[in-house]
């Protein structure tokens, strides 16, 4: 196994014949079908996750599968990845009908898949990781120069030229999605399932990234993509997938489809995030940052959020927008309380909470929905309804015991007000949708009847319609409750929705600020973002 | 795959065996030790050995409880054992009365006394571990492993090794009723396996009942998520090794009034029954599941399990052996149910498929441990 797979082998055997012959019948070799779908379905017990799934993946393209939480893209991805087993239908590999008992099944063929959450061990070197699980043994134990000598070629040939012996911890996340796929090729991968590849990349790792999904395409590597960024899929995708509600809507060639189309498909209609909510006046400051900084935890004398000074008044809505590392998070944690700061002040409705607790400052009505909802916003072992009304307890506790019935109050209470699907407060929290996740946590924050609202990242891994449900919450919250909302985001569209303001943060300050009727372009030039066409 | 897809089906016909089995097996494991051992011997069933076996079961009880609290909130202490026999000598230290040099008068404080005393010591090494885990961020492994020497150490230093015999305090002194903490019968009940109700129906409460108990189950939940949302994780952290540091101070005193002595060595490895009773009782060792129940129930799997290998004359070897056993079964069993958490919830709502079709993919089969059994419901 590890003689005959290793990149060694694969460039003698690939490179010299392969590079030439696709490079001069590109258009020939374009169109050999690797794989295929036929009426593919997939029944959990009663539930029908997915129905009658067709579409083909060609030689060296990008095939990429959208479609809403839930549709059934990560299904399918697991079926085409031998993670579990269709119910109906079949696989075909190069016109072969195949069954994968399991991943490691699929990866023999040549199918491999690269997670969201990385699978890499981040105390072991680069060469370790490749490697893993299938050394090259020598005559003294494991053959560590020639493991080396491979993983350079392959790092090298993804013209990322990291050290075989960095740790991928020292790694970026861009690099180490890299160190990822080289471990994908050097089994000697055909085809390359990648599930939200970008979702935590920066704008230049996705560029770096791009360039080495064009680069395996040209080396006749098939790429099933899955991205929640559609505009960025479309600039890569060759075919698109479409799937809603566990059957596939559509599927078409990148040239005859715009983003318009694939929202159609996805959501079923024209889809809109919102307007900036109008026809009140704009109340007192509630929220006044005052040359605020933060320091870097790793390096003090930096600072991730530099003297920034920031006001935002009830009913109004605040969209915070920034690249990754642009200080957005460290601002919005430092506000609400969970980073110290290094100097500034923070004043709620004009009183200074900057030395409060997270549980005062909520008491005093200012809350953070953070980024990350499974690390930061639900606690994986409550109920539905327990979750709910965590930081709310007090609401219902008369003396020193809780109140069963006034809980039950509080949560219905939130059920309806943030609309989240469930089967009631006693479901698993785990039973939920991400943007039914997310509405948990909103609703959990709002449950707390706060004046100032943070949200990291709220749209982030949930789809289309549940964000414009997000925004339609915030933006009633305002208008009606005179709610004060910060929302960051790194997607410029998001920017152009509900806020009557846009900020835009780079390296911990404020680089520019315009309001509701400015351009994409420019609010992508302010944080110094290279602007894509 | 075939299983987990049965596994609905069958729970739809009403009735499921397996199931009610695995969600009950601490009880259903005391059942099957009690009429095992029931037929070994004719001396297990009845009532003097079960009021025997109780009042060794309060000692677990009491232990384990404070324990359940600490693994609720994803900790672990490891100095309960050495906490008892710390106790055990404070209180016998207290009760042959305390002398100062300086005014030459020696003090005999009444029981009552001592018992505050006791607590209060219990109390103090709880509050050491927390404060070492919760704000100077020691591993609780390692701050509690730390403490269970020291607090032997005093022990034995407090003693020079030796062993307290007269508890018993004199009437002149105004310094009896030792014996009422343990030795003693109540309703021809032993007044240990009283106090250890009395505690498991406050704590049962403190958990149902009160936002502490919510902040304890969201703390071992996820901390950072609790933190947010206001909980003091830190406090919650602090009180729950303080209250495993009473209880075992408790127990450190009703043990030494069972036996009208206390040794410095009394407790040792006491820690680890409390974490079997706990596991037993279906409480996850990563935080955020378990229950007083359970662990009440695995206390009583443990003592009467082990009383019961000495009465057939099991050799002690012998009763190390099947202890461990049953250590092992009992996490494998937590695994197995925890494992299978989300794939009930999908039958749970015969209704919801129609109305709630985002949902479904979600309902793949998990990751097979408790941890990530949320994490796979985000959808891409």
């Amino acid at each position: 196994m590890a003689s005959r797979s290793t990149p060694h082998a694969r460039h003698a055997v690939v490179e010299p014949t392969a590079a030439g012959a696709h490079a001069n019948g590109a258009g020939h070799h374009d169109e050999a079908i690797v794989l295929s779908a036929r009426d593919v379905a997939k029944s959990f017990g009663s539930v029908q996750a997915l129905k009658t799934v067709n579409f083909d993946v060609y030689r060296g393209q990008v095939t990429t599968l959208f479609g809403e939480n839930g549709a059934g893209k990560s299904t399918l991805m697991k079926i085409l990845s031998g993670v579990i087993q269709p119910t109906d239908g079949e696989i075909l590999l190069e016109g072969e009908p195949v069954r994968f008992a399991s991943t490691t099944d699929a990866q023999r063929l040549g199918i491999s898949i690269i997670h969201q959450e990385l699978s890499l061990a981040p105390n072991l070197s680069v060469r370790d990781n490749i490697f893993m699980g299938r050394e090259i043994k020598g005559p003294t134990g494991i053959d560590y120069a020639e493991e080396a000598r491979q993983t350079r070629a392959l790092m090298e040939e993804l013209d990322e030229p990291i050290d075989p012996l960095t740790p991928v911890e020292d790694l970026r996340l861009g690099q180490q999605q890299i160190v990822e796929i080289a471990r994908a090729l050097s089994v000697d991968s055909r085809i390359l399932i990648m599930d939200e590849p970008t979702s935590a990349l920066s704008a230049s790792e996705v560029e770096v990234l791009f360039r080495v999904i064009r680069d395996l395409k040209s080396r006749g590597v098939s790429i099933v993509y899955i991205s929640h960024h559609l505009e960025e899929a479309l600039t890569i995708t060759d075919h698109a997938v479409v799937l809603r509600d566990g059957v596939m809507t559509a599927y078409a060639r990148r040239a005859e489809i715009d983003l318009e189309w694939i929202v159609r498909n996805m959501v079923g209609e024209n889809f809109d995030l919102g307007s900036p909510p109008a026809g009140y006046a704009l109340g007192e400051v509630a929220l006044s940052i005052e040359d605020l900084s933060v320091a870097d935890s790793s390096v003090s004398e930096r600072s991730v959020v530099d003297h920034l000074s920031l006001e935002v008044r009830a009913g109004e809505i605040v969209c915070l927008y920034g690249l990754m590392g642009a200080g957005r998070t460290e601002l919005l944690e430092c506000v609400a309380g969970r980073v110290p700061s290094s100097g500034g002040q923070v004043r709620l409705e004009g009183e200074d909470v900057s030395h409060l607790s997270i549980a005062e400052r909520i008491e005093k009505g200012l809350v953070l929905v953070p980024e990350d909802r499974q690390r930061d916003g639900l606690v994986q072992t409550m109920s539905v309804g327990e979750n709910l009304s965590l930081a709310s307890i007090k609401a219902f506790t008369k003396g020193l015991l809780t109140s069963g019935r006034r809980e039950r109050g509080v949560v219905e209470e939130s059920i309806a007000n943030v609309h989240i699907k469930t089967d009631g407060p006693r479901a698993e929290i785990g039973s939920l949708s991400g943007g039914n996740q997310q509405k948990v946590v909103i609703g959990k924050m709002l449950a707390t009847h706060p004046r100032v609202v943070l949200l990291d990242e709220p749209s982030r891994g949930i789809d289309i319609g549940a964000k414009a449900e997000v925004f339609k919450l915030l933006a009633e919250g305002a208008a009606s409750q005179g709610l004060a909302v910060i929302f960051s985001t790194s997607e410029v569209g998001e920017c152009l929705s509900i806020a009557h303001r846009i900020v835009v943060m780079s390296r911990g300050r404020i680089a520019a600020e315009f309001g509701a009727d400015i351009s994409k372009e420019q609010i992508m030039a302010a944080s110094g973002e290279a602007v894509v066409a | 795959m075939s299983k987990q897809r049965q596994a609905p089906v069958r729970q739809r016909g009403g009735f499921d065996l397996g199931r009610l089995l695995l969600e009950g097996r601490a009880f259903f494991a005391l059942i099957a030790i009690i009429v095992i051992f029931s037929l070994l011997s004719p001396v297990y069933f009845t009532t003097n050995n079960f009021l025997t076996m109780s009042s060794h079961v309060a000692i677990f009880g009491l232990l384990s409880i404070g324990m359940l609290l600490v693994i609720l909130t994803g900790g672990i202490d490891l100095s309960v054992g050495s906490t008892l026999g710390l106790a055990g000598v404070v209180a016998g230290f207290l009760m042959q009365g305390v002398t100062f040099d300086l005014f030459g008068v020696t003090l005999y404080p009444p029981v009552w006394v001592v018992v505050i005393l006791t607590c209060g010591v219990g109390a103090l090494i709880g509050a050491i571990n927390g404060v070492l885990i919760a704000y100077f961020k020691v591993p609780a492994f390692v701050a509690t492993l730390g403490l269970l020497y020291v607090a032997r150490g005093v022990a034995l230093l407090m003693t020079d090794g030796l062993t307290y015999n007269n508890l018993g305090g004199q009437p002149e002194l105004g310094n009896t009723g030792f014996d009422w903490l343990g030795f003693n019968r109540l309703l021809g009940v032993p007044v240990g396996v009283w106090v250890l109700a009395l505690v498991a129906i406050v704590t049962l409460l403190a958990l149902a009942r009160t936002p502490f108990g919510r902040w304890v189950y969201s703390t071992g939940g996820n901390a950072r998520a609790a933190e947010l949302s206001g909980v003091p994780v830190k406090r919650v952290q602090v009180s729950v090794y303080v209250l495993s540091g009473i209880c075992a101070a408790i127990a450190g005193l009703v043990l030494s009034s069972q036996l009208t002595s206390a040794g410095p060595t009394a407790g040792t490895t006491y820690e680890l029954t409390a974490i079997a009773g706990v596991v037993i009782g279906g409480a996850a060792l990563t935080g955020g599941r378990g229950n007083v129940r359970g662990t009440l129930l695995g206390a009583f799997v443990i003592g009467f399990l082990s009383d019961g290998l000495v009465i057939i004359g099991v050799s002690s070897y012998w009763q190390t052996v099947f202890t461990g056993a049953v250590i092992v079964l009992a996490v494998l069993l937590n695994s197995i149910q925890y494992g299978g958490r989300r794939k009930r919830a999908a039958p749970a709502s015969p209704s919801s498929p129609a109305s709630a079709p985002p949902s479904t993919t979600d309902r793949e089969p998990a990751a097979a441990d408790g941890k990530s059994a949320g994490k796979p419901a985000v959808q891409h």
